[in-house]
């Protein structure tokens, strides 16, 4: 499988020539040759997993781990060696074919939704710079690769934020974004280094008497890479750059921002899944806990939400917690007995890409329509938009968990494993779905039913987007509705790498698709009609609550203090105070000694002669003493 | 009574003391050159001096003297030329005054 080097090379290719000579290209030409390296990157993909899902397994019923390329960057001891290579093992296959999938809609999107913006080129140059890191990243063969790869999505994550490079809040949001992630990367590379001097290695499976000999270095080092994780994952309470990370091309939110780079994390938590289970089930437990709490924080706040890209990035971020709950509550290596999460997690993963991709796209057409994102200036759109309006519903009823959408059968493999873990748990997670569905058809029927905008149309009638925008809409619409009956996910997906059969547990799937449609009752009679009186008298009712989470619950506020209240004040300024006063005082007394010595020394060097001489006969005669009395 | 080598040394050092002090305190080129000159010929007595009392047979000594003394007289004929020069495009020659190619 030599040839999947090229699944790399074809976007760093795509990048450099769009990045160099894009200005020289017309939009079209431009556009054509980014899409057209992701399109052959796509077919790459699917080649490979097709060959790779096709071939024999192995003796003992897992699939063969391939490296096809590796060679040795930089080597440091016997063991210890940066590589960069390509690794494909089942969750890898998975995740180029989801990368592969989503960017190429993208691509194809963005023609309709960028159409003669300024930087167009440059935009399709990020695009391709960012599909190659994330690519990258999934096929990494050590952790180390993983980490560099995990930074260059970290940069084209803030260079698509800050495409609006005239806009302040975009600025101000790329900057967010990149500085809490890369806060959080910080503790990433402690954890490699840590990881790296006890293990020897950056590979993924260390040598088992290392293993032994770590003791509770590993859970720490474990914990500290997923404290990275959670930084890219945006997992509580590392996730307020996500939501302004919302004011990026709305395409970026749905590739960036929904669909790939942000499930990185869970993405990392699974590759180290071996090592979680086996020497650091504690810290696994700790993101079970992490994904939980993120998930019903962020849920509850998209409740309050008015600004449609907004509830999406809450909803995204509920989502993940939902598959690093998934993971987390995984408790062996067998899906049989307590490793059902890993399988559920991956496949959350997979599905959750596609309908939220779907969601931000449609959110993308719909704001293309009315300008806007607020969902006040929206309503009733689905006389205009019936495209948009029918694939939309199909990923909230998705998300919502409703049969026989995607959303349903990998939301309830992962309820399945929490109540596996323990009915708390399982409890939690199925009102927390509920809560999914009525934010999202909350959304739903602010967007396309309720009062028309009728100060807007009067402007220009809302219309339908056109093709190459609403194509991809069909496109991952279908996907949401078939790949649900992907059964054979389990096979090819697994902790163990042993096919499993994906099986309802029918008392989960009653009870959470009960919950789910009641739900959306609900939110059918608070939102669908023109008035909403419940609630708007909710709102006024539990006003302090509601005005809390409509600001997220001051996380932001909290944070703003943490950072200048407590480490500005506090550490910084005392920091710098001893840099200014002492540090920089030293180098200033340095100086000064220097130039006072200077200064006594220089007349010496007056340019006479007859002076000079006068010092030489003193040397003289100095010597000729030292001469006569030794 | 008997003129040995010492006395000539006698004369020689304090030719040599005098051009030293000379050339440390004097400001006029002209002098300054005249202490080198005192200086050169301090020397040059030192040379046949020594040549005559020590080494009677040989006369390396007296060669060298006629050779500080030609040496002298083709410094002093340079020297002249460059304090003329300065005279002429300076006004002066007081060491402390010339001070226009003072970096």
């Amino acid at each position: 499988m030599e040839y999947t080097i090229l699944i790399l090379a074809l976007p760093m290719f795509s990048f450099l020539l769009l990045g160099l000579a894009g200005m020289k290209m017309s939009h079209k030409v431009a556009g054509t040759i980014g899409t057209l390296s992701l399109g052959i990157v796509t077919v790459l993909s699917y080649l490979t997993a097709f060959r790779y899902f096709t071939a024999p397994r192995t003796a003992d019923g897992t699939f063969e781990t391939l490296m096809p390329w590796n060679f040795e960057w930089l080597p440091f001891t016997e063991s210890l060696h940066i590589d960069m290579g390509i690794l494909l093992d089942p969750i890898s296959v998975m995740m180029l074919v989801v990368i592969s999938t989503v960017s190429l809609m993208v691509h194809i999107y963005s023609f309709g939704y960028m159409k003669g913006e300024v930087g167009f080129q440059r935009y399709y140059a990020f695009l391709s710079l960012f599909s190659m890191s994330m690519l990258g990243l999934v096929v990494a063969t050590n952790i180390f690769q993983m980490y560099v790869f995990w930074e260059l999505v970290g940069v084209s994550s803030y260079l698509l934020i800050g495409f609006y490079y005239t806009k302040p809040e975009a600025i101000a949001a790329s900057k967010k974004a990149f500085i809490v992630t890369r806060f959080a990367d910080l503790g990433f590379l402690i954890g490699i280094l840590i990881y790296g001097y006890y293990m020897q290695t950056f590979e993924f499976d260390p040598a088992q008497e290392r293993l032994m000999q770590a003791g509770m270095v590993l859970p720490l080092a474990l914990g500290l890479m997923f404290v990275g994780g959670a930084g890219k994952s945006a997992m509580f309470p590392l996730h307020i750059w996500l939501p302004d990370a919302m004011e990026g091309p709305t395409p970026v939110s749905a590739l960036i921002h929904a669909a790939t780079m942000v499930v990185a994390g869970v993405y990392l938590v699974a590759r180290m899944f071996p090592l979680f289970i086996g020497f650091a089930p504690e810290t696994l437990h700790i993101v079970a806990y992490v994904g939980a709490f993120t998930a019903f924080y962020a849920a509850s706040v998209a409740c309050a939400q008015s600004d449609i890209k907004r509830v999406l990035a809450f909803s995204t971020i509920s989502q993940i917690g939902f598959m690093m709950v998934a993971l987390g509550v995984c408790t062996s290596m067998d899906p049989h007995e307590g490793g059902l999460g890993y399988m559920a997690g991956m496949f959350h993963l997979f599905t959750h890409a596609m309908f939220k991709a779907l969601l931000f796209l449609g959110a993308g057409c719909i704001i293309h329509a009315v300008h806007s994102n607020e969902m006040s200036t929206m309503g009733g759109l689905r006389k205009y938009m019936p495209i948009t309006h029918i694939t939309f519903l199909i990923a909230c009823l998705a998300i919502a968990g409703i049969p026989p959408f995607s959303g349903f059968f990998s939301k309830d493999e992962i309820l399945a494993a929490c109540f596996q873990f323990s009915p708390a748990m399982g409890w939690i997670m199925t009102i927390i779905a509920g809560m999914t569905a009525f934010y999202m058809f909350r959304l739903y029927y602010g967007i396309f039913w309720g009062t028309e905008n009728k100060e807007l149309h009067e402007h220009h009638t809302p219309h339908e987007s056109p093709l190459s925008m609403t194509f991809p809409l069909m496109f991952l619409a279908l996907i949401t509705i078939v790949c649900g009956w992907i059964q054979p996910f389990g096979h090819f997906v697994s902790s163990n790498g042993h096919a499993y059969d994906i099986h309802l547990d029918m008392n989960v799937a009653v009870t959470s698709v009960v919950v789910a449609l009641i739900a959306i009752a609900i939110a059918t009679w608070m939102y669908a009609r023109d008035r909403q009186p419940v609630a708007d008298m909710l709102a006024k009712r539990f006003a302090t609550l509601h005005r809390a989470a409509y600001k997220r619950f001051y996380m932001d506020e909290v944070w703003m203090f943490v950072t200048k209240r407590i480490i500005f004040r506090c550490v910084s300024k005392p920091l710098a105070w001893f840099d200014r006063h002492a540090i920089d005082q030293f180098m200033n007394f340095m100086a000064w000694c220097t130039n006072a010595a200077g200064g006594t020394i220089q007349p010496l060097q007056n340019g006479r002669i007859q002076s000079y001489t006068q010092w030489f006969y003193g040397g003289i005669i100095v010597l000729v003493v030292i001469l006569l009395l030794s | 009574m008997e003129i040995h080598v010492v006395h000539y040394l006698v004369v020689s050092t304090v030719m040599l003391f005098c051009g030293i002090y000379g050339f440390f305190t004097r400001k006029n080129l002209l002098a300054i050159l005249i202490s080198v000159e005192l200086m050169l010929n301090a020397t040059n007595i030192n040379f046949a001096v020594f040549n005559r009392y020590l080494f009677p047979d040989q006369l390396e000594g007296h060669f060298f003297s006629l050779f500080g003394i030609a040496v002298a007289a083709a410094e002093t004929a340079v020297a002249i030329a460059i304090i003329i020069n300065v005279y002429r495009n300076m006004k002066q020659i007081l060491t402390d005054d010339i001070t226009d190619l003072n970096g």
